[in-house]
């Protein structure tokens, strides 16, 4: 299945000297071992049941290769668009590289650690020996696996101990013509400690038109007690693809905050995994994806109950237009000793054309006696008798279709607690359907 | 202003509506009345154009044209408007924008200019104290989550706002507790002219101590059966609905 180009371009990256001279000494071995476990599964296939639905073959047939270095052209002015606040605490990369002409993070509490995934290999290599790649497990993952050969650039969050950072922390993620071809790795790792509490929003957005693959991986601990709110806005270009795995493990009375809106790229996937590994903990994870031509967005979520009086809350909703094709998984899985679980999830999709497809999955998996767990999957049109609504208010057709398209997204959307994302969000969507502006 | 004649109306195949006929001038108020399932709501929606009930034959003539002609947009942008029984929730969209983008197309449809959001406001502030609403209503979204009797006040307050020459009100009165049964019926009373009317469908006598009609039409089995001044009210308040309906369905039968 592995092209031979992914193992020259591998070994080029294994054995450069630069490579050997830099890196701690344990990286190169995780490097090897994550390519080995790639080249053996291969990427997935149809026939892997978590990938049923959704088709790599566009992205296997390009083989994509390692990103030009150049240095970026692009001003603070060309981002204006995306930057949703320019007073939040931000890292820019473009094309993969740290960009600090563009970043402004120095505001940042003094004990808060936030640094570009090289320098915390370089400067901290024990502590990132202990974190890096111990959530994101790659044994059955080939997309893992293969951001764990290739990584080379995200950054390293660190929260100490009830630090509340009242900013949100925006990762911006660009790429501009220079990526057509290319493979982008980025990685994250976040580490909230006890009674921490930090707001990160991650953003993807594609500036230059170019057929590109970004391949993130993020892994998270939420510390006891600790809150992580975690925005996933994927704006990649129409030609691009975008995959993404974020894996969280959550402490006692934890909360973890997800939300994922997918409405670029012409194939993407999106994994949210959380652990509820010990009592109280809490899991919300949300989403909308808007979809168009011949676009494709897939979910997975999962949410493994491992420990007593966990609740998990998941609203995810799609808007599908043209001939486009929406997946949603939701797996969960309640562990014998995870009794009192309170389990919540709800998928709806809307389709705007008779072209449109959505497929839906939820998958719970209980083996504990004393819980409660729901799920519900919509599928529908537009409500007639909502529609009769608007136009005995005298507004009329297309408008009155634009506006409830609207509404059923906002639904999801209400359910994003950074009031500058939401109403961000909010614009967005509003004029995307209605072609008017929001007020 | 309408003039219904020998209406029938579907819905699927049940007939609903079996031949009605009713005048209304401008400056009048009716009420409709009548027991559950008598087709009080359905006459409602096919005025307003609900495109779930097909007309079989009859005739709808709305301001000299033909009001069936017309979709349901065109009815309301003509002046025709439904406080509907039970009002749509539509999250994510501000009653203000709502309100104004309803204003705006029926002024654009008469090919006047669109009011500003500020100038909106302005005319919001007015109607806002009509219904006792706070502005505060103005920016949350469309009956998401309003009370019973928020919804039916939303109701009046875009009735209010659109200066419709035909309301009907569909059991505008249900779920409402006494104080806002009164906002809601004196919200009507001020908006009524001359050169409007109304027409108050309700299975109570209730709301007509408040809105005191000029005529009263008992509907049952999808015909008016009974027609009278104000006092009907009073009367089918006092004996129900049965010493009606007895006669009305061996007629029916016979």
């Amino acid at each position: 299945m592995t092209t031979p180009t992914y193992i020259t371009q591998f070994r080029t990256l294994a054995d450069a000297p630069s490579a050997q001279g830099e890196t701690p000494s344990w990286l190169p071995a995780l490097r090897e071992a994550a390519f080995e476990r790639f080249t053996s599964l291969g990427f997935p296939t149809t026939r892997n049941e978590d990938w049923h639905f959704t088709s790599v073959t566009p992205i296997v047939e390009k083989t994509f290769k390692a990103v030009s270095a150049a240095p970026t052209t692009l001003t603070l002015s060309d981002l204006e668009p995306y930057l949703v606040d320019a007073g939040w605490h931000r890292l820019v990369f473009v094309n993969g590289r740290l960009e600090p002409a563009l970043s402004q993070f120095s505001e940042l509490p003094a004990d808060v650690q936030l640094s570009p995934l090289s320098d915390m290999l370089r400067e901290e290599p024990e502590w990132m020996e202990k974190h890096l790649g111990k959530l994101a497990a790659f044994d059955s993952a080939a997309f893992t696996a293969l951001n764990t050969a290739f990584m080379q650039e995200g950054i390293v969050l660190r929260v100490p101990k009830g630090e509340v950072v009242e900013v949100p922390i925006h990762v911006l993620h660009v790429t501009d013509a220079n990526a057509a071809g290319a493979a982008i790795h980025p990685r994250m790792l976040v580490v909230a400690d006890e009674q921490a509490q930090v707001m990160l929003i991650e953003s993807y957005i594609g500036l230059g038109g170019a057929s590109y693959l970004v391949n993130g991986v993020a892994e998270v601990v939420v510390g006891d007690g600790a809150r992580v709110d975690h925005y996933r806005i994927q704006r990649e270009s129409v030609d691009a693809f975008h995959v993404g795995t974020v894996q969280v493990t959550q402490g006692r009375d934890s909360i973890y905050h997800s939300f994922s809106y997918a409405a670029g790229a012409a194939l993407s996937r999106t994994n949210i995994y959380t652990k509820l590994a010990n009592t109280g903990g809490e899991a919300r994870l949300n989403g909308l994806y808007v979809l168009d031509g011949s676009q494709h967005a897939d979910h997975q979520t999962f949410v493994e109950h491992l420990a007593e009086s966990c609740a998990s809350r998941e609203l995810y909703c799609g808007v599908l237009d043209g001939q486009s094709h929406g997946v949603f998984n939701g797996k969960v899985y309640v562990d014998p000793i995870a009794q009192k679980t309170d389990g919540k999830q709800t998928n709806k999709a809307l389709l705007l054309s008779p072209q449109a497809r959505v497929d839906t999955k939820p998958q719970l998996e209980i083996f504990a006696d004393d819980v409660k767990c729901t799920h519900g999957a919509t599928i529908g049109r537009l409500d007639e008798m909502a529609l009769f609504y608007l136009k005995s208010r005298g507004i009329g057709g297309e408008n009155a279709r634009a506006l409830l398209t609207y509404a059923f997204a906002a639904e999801a959307l209400e359910t994003i607690e950074i009031d500058a994302l939401r109403l961000d969000l909010e614009r967005q969507v509003f004029e995307r359907f209605t072609h008017t502006q929001l007020l | 202003m309408l003039r219904i004649t020998n209406l029938h109306a579907s819905a699927g195949d049940k007939e609903i509506l079996k031949g009605i006929s009713l005048e209304v001038k401008a400056g009048e108020v009716h009420a409709i009345m009548g027991p559950n399932g008598s087709g009080k709501s359905t006459l409602a929606q096919v005025i307003a154009g609900h495109p779930g009930y097909a007309v079989t034959s009859g005739s709808i003539e709305y301001m000299g044209q033909d009001l069936l002609e017309l979709d349901a947009e065109e009815r309301a942008q003509q002046g025709v408007f439904l406080a509907f029984q039970y009002p749509v929730e539509i999250p994510g969209v501000t009653n203000a924008y709502f309100l104004r983008a309803a204003y705006n197309e029926i002024r654009k449809s008469h090919g006047q200019e669109e009011a500003d959001p500020i100038e909106f406001l302005d005319i919001m502030e007015e109607k806002l104290k009509l219904v006792e609403m706070d502005a505060t209503m103005m920016q949350r979204s469309v009956n998401a989550g309003f009370s019973g009797g928020e919804k039916k006040r939303n109701e009046i307050l875009q009735m209010a706002v659109l200066g419709p020459k035909l309301a009907v009100l569909d059991e505008t009165d249900s779920g409402l507790d006494i104080d806002a049964l009164r906002i809601v019926a004196g919200g009507v009373n001020k908006l009524k002219r001359a050169d409007n009317a109304t027409i108050v469908v309700t299975h109570y006598q209730r709301l007509l101590n408040y809105i005191i009609p000029d005529f009263v039409h008992v509907l049952a089995g999808g015909r008016i059966i009974k027609s009278g001044g104000k006092e009907l009210a009073l009367e089918l308040e006092a004996k129900g609905y049965d010493w009606l309906l007895e006669p009305a369905m061996s007629n029916a039968g016979a």
